[in-house]
C-alpha cells in the first residue's frame, strides 16, 4: 500500500508498504531515516521513540498505515523542531509568522547532517551522556518532549518521563545530568 | 494481509461482519508485538484510529463511559477523581510511550490475565459495551473473561466502550514486578470500598487463568465490617479480620509457576497486597469519615 504522511515537517510518500509493517521500518528502510533505532520491537526499550502528532510513541508499535496523514518528528528533525518551538514561544514579535513559514532545511539525505543541534542534544554531548549511542535518539526525543511540557522538571519527573527508555551503558546518571543541564539552559534562555 | 481503514464506527462494524477474522488495532501495543515477532499474520488488520469517538469519554451520574481507545495517559490525567483505581492501574502500565497509545479496549480485547486494567475494572464494577451489525450489548465485567486470552466477544463484535462505576469510596491498586516501569505484572490486586452499598470488591491479576474477584474474601469482609459496625464507627480494621481477608484473597488465586514467579510466591504476594490495599483504603475512608463526623 501507499503511505502519505509528514515527517519532520515535510510531506513524504512511501510505496509498496507491507500492511503489517511498522512505522519504524518505514522511517528507517523506506525513507532513509535511521536515527530511530530498532532494538526490541516490542515497546520495551524506547530506542524507536518518535513524536506522532506531538505525542512520544514507540514507532515499532505503530502500524505504518496508522500514520497515514499524520505528523511524525524523528530525532533527525529534533533540532529544527526545537528551534521552531523556541521561535514560536520566544516572545519575539515575528515569532508566529516565522513559525508559519518554517520548513525543514537542506536537501541532503535528511539524516540531520549539517544542521544545528537542539538544546537537549547539545546537553547530552556536554554532559557526556552518550556512550554507545544506541539509546540516545529515543532518549533525546523523550527528553525534549518532557522539557516542552515541563520546563522545570524535578528528578522524579525526569525519571518518569524517561522510564520507557533503556540505556545499558551509562547507568543513567549522565543522562540525568544532561536533562538537568538542558532544563537549566532553557530556563536561562541560553 | 489487507489493511482496513474504517472512517466511522458503522463502517468498522460492517467490516468486522464481513471479515470476522479481522484483527482490530488501536494503540497497537499488543497487536504490533505479535506481528513484529511473526506470532501472528492476520489476513485483515483493521485500524480503529480514524474513529474519533473511540477516544472520547463521558462522565455520567453513576458511571463513566470510557471509549475503547482512550489512552491510559488520558485516564491518568482526566479521570483520577472518578476512576481512582483505574487511574492508579494506568500509571503502572509500561512507559509513557505505551500509555500514550494503549487503552482499556485493547486490554479487554487481548484479555491477558496480566492486563493491568482488569483488577481495577473488577473492583470498581464495569460493563463492556460490545457491538456488531446485529446490535449492541453490555457484558458485565464478571462474565467477560472466559479463559487465558479469551473473552466473551463474538467473532463479529467490537468493543466500543467500557462503562465503569464512578468511585463512591476509596480505591487502591497494587502490582508486583521487578521494577516500576516496563514490567508485566507478576501479580496485581485492585480493591474498591463501596460505602454506598457497604460492600468491598476486589480484582486479582496474573494469578489465575483469567482476572478474577476474590468473592469469598469479599463476602467475609462485607459480613465482618457489617457485624463490627465498622462502616459507622470508622474503627481500625481488626488485624485478625485483615489477615483472614488476605488469606482468603490468596486462596482465590489459581496461579502457575512461570519465569516471572512461582505459584506460591504469587499467592503470598496477593495476600500481602490484599492486606495493604485494605489498610490504605480503609484509612482513607476513616479519614473522610472523621472529617464528615467533625463537620456534623
Amino acid at each position: 500500500m501507499r503511505l502519505n504522511f509528514t515527517v519532520n515537517g515535510r510531506p513524504q510518500e512511501a510505496d509498496d508498504v507491507w500492511e503489517g509493517e511498522s512505522l519504524l521500518y518505514v522511517l528507517r528502510e523506506r525513507l532513509g531515516l535511521p536515527g530511530s533505532k530498532n532494538a526490541c520491537e516490542q515497546g520495551e526499550c524506547g530506542s524507536c521513540t518518535v513524536r506522532l502528532d506531538g505525542l512520544p510513541v514507540c514507532s515499532c508499535l505503530v502500524a505504518a498505515g496508522q500514520a497515514e496523514g499524520r505528523e511524525v518528528v524523528t530525532v533527525e528533525g529534533l533540532a529544527d523542531y526545537a528551534a521552531q518551538r523556541s521561535r514560536a514561544t520566544g516572545g519575539c514579535g515575528t515569532a508566529l509568522d516565522e513559525a508559519r513559514q518554517w520548513q525543514a532545511r537542506g536537501t541532503d539525505s535528511q539524516t540531520g547532517e549539517g544542521t544545528e543541534l537542539s538544546p537537549v542534544q547539545q546537553a547530552f554531548i556536554d554532559a557526556g551522556a552518550v556512550q554507545c549511542g544506541f539509546c540516545t535518539p529515543g532518549l533525546l526525543v523523550a527528553a525534549d518532549e518532557m522539557l516542552e511540557r515541563n520546563p522545570n522538571p524535578s528528578d522524579a519527573d525526569i525519571r518518569e518521563a524517561l522510564s520507557g527508555n533503556l540505556c545499558r551503558c551509562t547507568g543513567y546518571e549522565k543522562i540525568m545530568d544532561a536533562v538537568r543541564l538542558a532544563a537549566a539552559r532553557q530556563s536561562e534562555g541560553v | 494481509m489487507d489493511f482496513l481503514r474504517p472512517a466511522s464506527w458503522e463502517e468498522a462494524l460492517a467490516a468486522k461482519a464481513e471479515h470476522p477474522a479481522a484483527v482490530p488495532i488501536a494503540g497497537g501495543t499488543d497487536v504490533m508485538v505479535e506481528i513484529n515477532f511473526d506470532h501472528r499474520r492476520p489476513e485483515y488488520l483493521m485500524d480503529l484510529n480514524r474513529i474519533a469517538d473511540l477516544e472520547e469519554w463521558e462522565v455520567g451520574e453513576e458511571s463513566v463511559r470510557l471509549g475503547a481507545s482512550v489512552p491510559y495517559a488520558k485516564i491518568m490525567e482526566h479521570l483520577r477523581a472518578e476512576l481512582p483505581g483505574l487511574a492508579l492501574a494506568s500509571h503502572t502500565v509500561a512507559s509513557p510511550q505505551i500509555r500514550n497509545r494503549g487503552g482499556v479496549g485493547g486490554n479487554l480485547g487481548t484479555a491477558s490475565p496480566a492486563g493491568d486494567a482488569h483488577p481495577a475494572l473488577l473492583a470498581a464494577g464495569a460493563e463492556v459495551e460490545a457491538e456488531s451489525v446485529r446490535g449492541s450489548r453490555r457484558i458485565p465485567i464478571d462474565d467477560f473473561y472466559t479463559g487465558v486470552k479469551r473473552n466473551a466477544l463474538a467473532p463479529d463484535e467490537l468493543i466500543r466502550a467500557v462503562h465503569i462505576k464512578k468511585a463512591d469510596g476509596p480505591q487502591q491498586y497494587s502490582k508486583v514486578g521487578t521494577r516500576n516501569a516496563m514490567v508485566i505484572a507478576v501479580c496485581a490486586f485492585g480493591l474498591a470500598l463501596h460505602p454506598a452499598t457497604r460492600t468491598v470488591r476486589t480484582g486479582i491479576g496474573s494469578a489465575a487463568p483469567t482476572p478474577v474477584r476474590a468473592r469469598t474474601a469479599e463476602e467475609f469482609l462485607n459480613a465482618a465490617l457489617e457485624e463490627g459496625g465498622f462502616w459507622d464507627n470508622g474503627k481500625i480494621i481488626t488485624p485478625s479480620v485483615a489477615k483472614r481477608f488476605a488469606d482468603l484473597c490468596a486462596a482465590a488465586c489459581n496461579p502457575i509457576d512461570d519465569v516471572r514467579g512461582t505459584a506460591s510466591y504469587r499467592r503470598h504476594a496477593v495476600g500481602v497486597m490484599a492486606r495493604r490495599t485494605l489498610t490504605w483504603t480503609w484509612e482513607s475512608y476513616r479519614g473522610a469519615h472523621r472529617t464528615t463526623e467533625g463537620a456534623a
